[in-house]
């Protein structure tokens, strides 16, 4: 099993290895840096909603947005340092993970998918409606500066990339050693069989709720993190689109695995860029060839999925096996079993072992 | 008094279209257990099929016949390219190669028919008609749109409920195992149920394409909304999904009619009314009470 210290250096070496590609890189890859940690963020806490608390949301782009209107309002008219800003976001969030939470404890799989993927839609037309308060669908500007001490000609995206992954990998190690705790093992209680947990001693309303809250963090910080690192918050940057996406990652990465958040996060990040590249250098035209990383992007998922059920984390273990014999398996296997959103229609009467994960 | 029945009758015809696309997820879940996240992609395809056929052959008629066609065949097709492999993988997994179909979809629009808006033609006038010289607020066309989705959901249920193919369907979404052992090719009924609701999807984007313009993210509101209602109706009800479309096709039209910011807040009317209906029942209003399993 890892421990903390195993953890914290995992955190160390991605920590040096960002440094190293912002500062060699280029100010594009800056931004691609800062993506990339914001949608880990987020996926971070799906993962473990969805993973291992067995919960699904298609609705995480609403917190996102309530953590970067919170930061943005903050920034703009009270002048918060961003720090601050990025904490009050978080508590903010989690009051509405709480809230959302307590809706959602009643209901299962697609039900709740369905919800949750209304409140994804319905939220970001809130700020459209409140065009004085929340901007409309211009949205608000977010002013952020690089500090002074780094010197005038720092570039502001390096320092972007590097705020947004220092909050990832806290956010990130953070979630590791909860999912580990008494808390993280009573969601995989409550995923594999709610009646055995409550026999168990476990509240399954609050430990329901609770994953529902820190993923709405997870959600929270990612958002404000997003506010700065574009400089706007507006309906049109909270679609369904970026709940789906999130979703998306969580589940190709591997579900459950904070690992797989990281390779998911990466995947949808960087395969639409980089077919962008390819299809420009071509010389394709724009309709064209702003259409074939949209197309290839759905190719990849499908063909993903299908290549490897457990996800890219799940591939990547069994690689691994292949190379070391199944000694290795002697770790507490970690892939989550999907949670209960659509259970086949017939289920072969299956071993023991493997009822309990599809259940 | 006017203005209430003006948004009445708009209300039922956008909700017929909703309880095409809710029925036709539900047909779906009720075979393989999956909702289909690519159904409003799968119809922008078929419209976008059927705005071609009418170009070149000048004949509305055709392009619908040949939108409905393509539809069922769409269906069957992604079936049983991409859907079959994952039924027994992980759950979750049939989601996403959905969703990855829906995106997969919109981009191949993208590339062959452009991302600009298109407008669609209607079958039959979209001028209002009258009543001794008000105006209702509704057109020729609207009548078709709830006569359309009215006819087909019909012959669906007749054909549930009187043939033997109808018969092999609901034996098999009913329980899988025991159909296998009684001789049921299930695989193969499994992909009837996509191609029929490849049809009614099919189906619903020829219907609302006049009123929205097609592009290809033109059915993601709609596939919104359509889901809304399946989940309102329970997803295991054909009668809760066109009961769900017509709820939710009313509650909307009035929103947008007497609400202030209308349009902008129709989505959060949407919200509330699902969550409403949620609490009061998790599994949807016209859901069979079900024992959850220990």
């Amino acid at each position: 099993m890892q421990t903390l210290p195993r953890r914290l250096g995992a955190a160390v070496v991605t920590a040096v290895i960002v440094w190293f590609l912002s500062v060699r890189l280029g100010t594009f890859r800056d931004f691609q840096i800062a993506e990339v940690a914001i949608e880990v963020t987020a996926v971070a806490g799906l993962t473990v909603l969805t993973g291992l608390s067995g919960q699904i949301s298609l609705g995480n782009g609403a917190f996102m947005a309530i953590g970067g209107y919170t930061t943005a309002l903050l920034l703009l008219h009270l002048n918060w340092p961003f720090i601050a800003a990025l904490v009050a976001s978080a508590a903010v969030t989690a009051v509405a993970g709480g809230i959302v939470g307590v809706a959602a404890a009643r209901l299962r799989g697609p039900y709740l998918a369905g919800a949750t993927l209304m409140l994804g839609v319905a939220l970001p037309a809130l700020a459209s409606a409140y065009q004085g308060f929340l901007g409309g669908d211009q949205g608000l500007n977010v002013v952020f500066t690089a500090p002074a001490f780094l010197g005038a000609t720092f570039p502001l995206t390096r320092w972007q990339a590097w705020v947004s992954t220092v909050v990832a990998l806290v956010t990130l190690v953070l979630l590791a050693n909860l999912c580990y705790s008494r808390i993280g093992r009573n969601w995989r209680a409550v995923r594999d069989d709610e009646v055995a947990a409550a026999l168990d001693g476990v509240n399954v309303a609050v430990t329901r709720v609770l994953a529902f809250v820190v993923s709405a963090i997870c959600a929270g910080l990612a958002g404000s993190l997003l506010a700065i690192v574009t400089s706007l918050v507006a309906p049109g940057a909270f679609t369904l689109t970026l709940s789906i996406a999130l979703l998306t990652a969580a589940v190709i990465g591997g579900l459950g695995s904070l690992p797989g958040a990281l390779w998911g996060s990466l995947l949808i990040v960087i395969v639409p860029t980089y077919v962008t590249d390819v299809a420009t250098s071509h010389g394709l035209s724009s309709s064209v060839g702003s259409n074939i990383p949209i197309a290839a992007y759905g190719a990849v998922l499908i063909l993903v999925m299908l290549a490897f059920p457990q996800g890219i984390q799940g591939g990547l273990r069994r690689l691994l096996t292949l190379f070391t014999g199944p000694d290795l398996g002697t770790r507490i296997p970690r892939d989550a079993p999907a949670p209960h959103v659509t259970p086949p229609a017939d289920e072969a009467p299956a071993s023991h072992h493997e009822k309990e994960g599809t259940a | 008094m006017v203005e209430f029945l003006q948004f009445t009758l708009s209300g039922v015809s956008f909700g017929m279209i909703y309880a095409a696309v809710a029925l036709s997820l539900v047909l779906i879940w009720r075979g393989t257990r999956l909702l289909n996240y690519a159904q409003g992609g799968m119809a922008m395809i078929t419209t976008y099929i059927a705005i071609e056929v009418i170009y070149h052959t000048g004949s509305y008629w055709a392009g619908f016949v040949v939108a409905l066609l393509a539809g069922i065949l769409l269906g069957a097709i992604c079936q049983v390219t991409i859907i079959r492999p994952t039924m027994n993988k992980p759950p979750l997994n049939a989601v996403i190669v959905t969703i990855g179909l829906l995106v997969l979809l919109e981009g191949l629009a993208g590339i062959f028919f452009g991302g600009q808006y298109r407008s669609f033609p209607a079958a039959f006038s979209v001028t209002g008609l009258k009543i001794g010289g008000t105006a209702l607020g509704v057109s020729t066309f609207d009548v078709f749109v709830v006569a359309a989705v009215l006819v087909t959901t019909l012959v669906l249920a007749a054909a549930f409920r009187y043939t033997s193919a109808g018969l092999r369907m609901r034996a098999a979404a009913f329980n899988a195992t025991i159909a296998r052992l009684s001789g049921i090719r299930v695989a193969r009924v499994l992909t009837v149920g996509w191609a029929l609701a490849g049809l009614l999807g099919a189906l619903a984007g020829v219907l609302v394409s006049p009123s929205t313009f097609l592009y290809p993210n033109s059915m993601d509101t709609i596939f919104v909304f359509g889901f809304t209602a399946a989940v309102i109706g329970g997803l295991d009800s054909p009668v809760g999904a066109v009961a769900g479309g017509l709820l939710l096709g009313l509650a909307l039209s009035y929103a947008g009619g007497y609400l202030h910011s209308g349009a902008s807040l129709v989505p959060l009317v949407a919200l509330g009314i699902l969550v409403v209906v949620l609490m009061v029942r998790p599994d949807g209003l016209f859901s069979a009470t079900q024992v959850r399993r220990v």
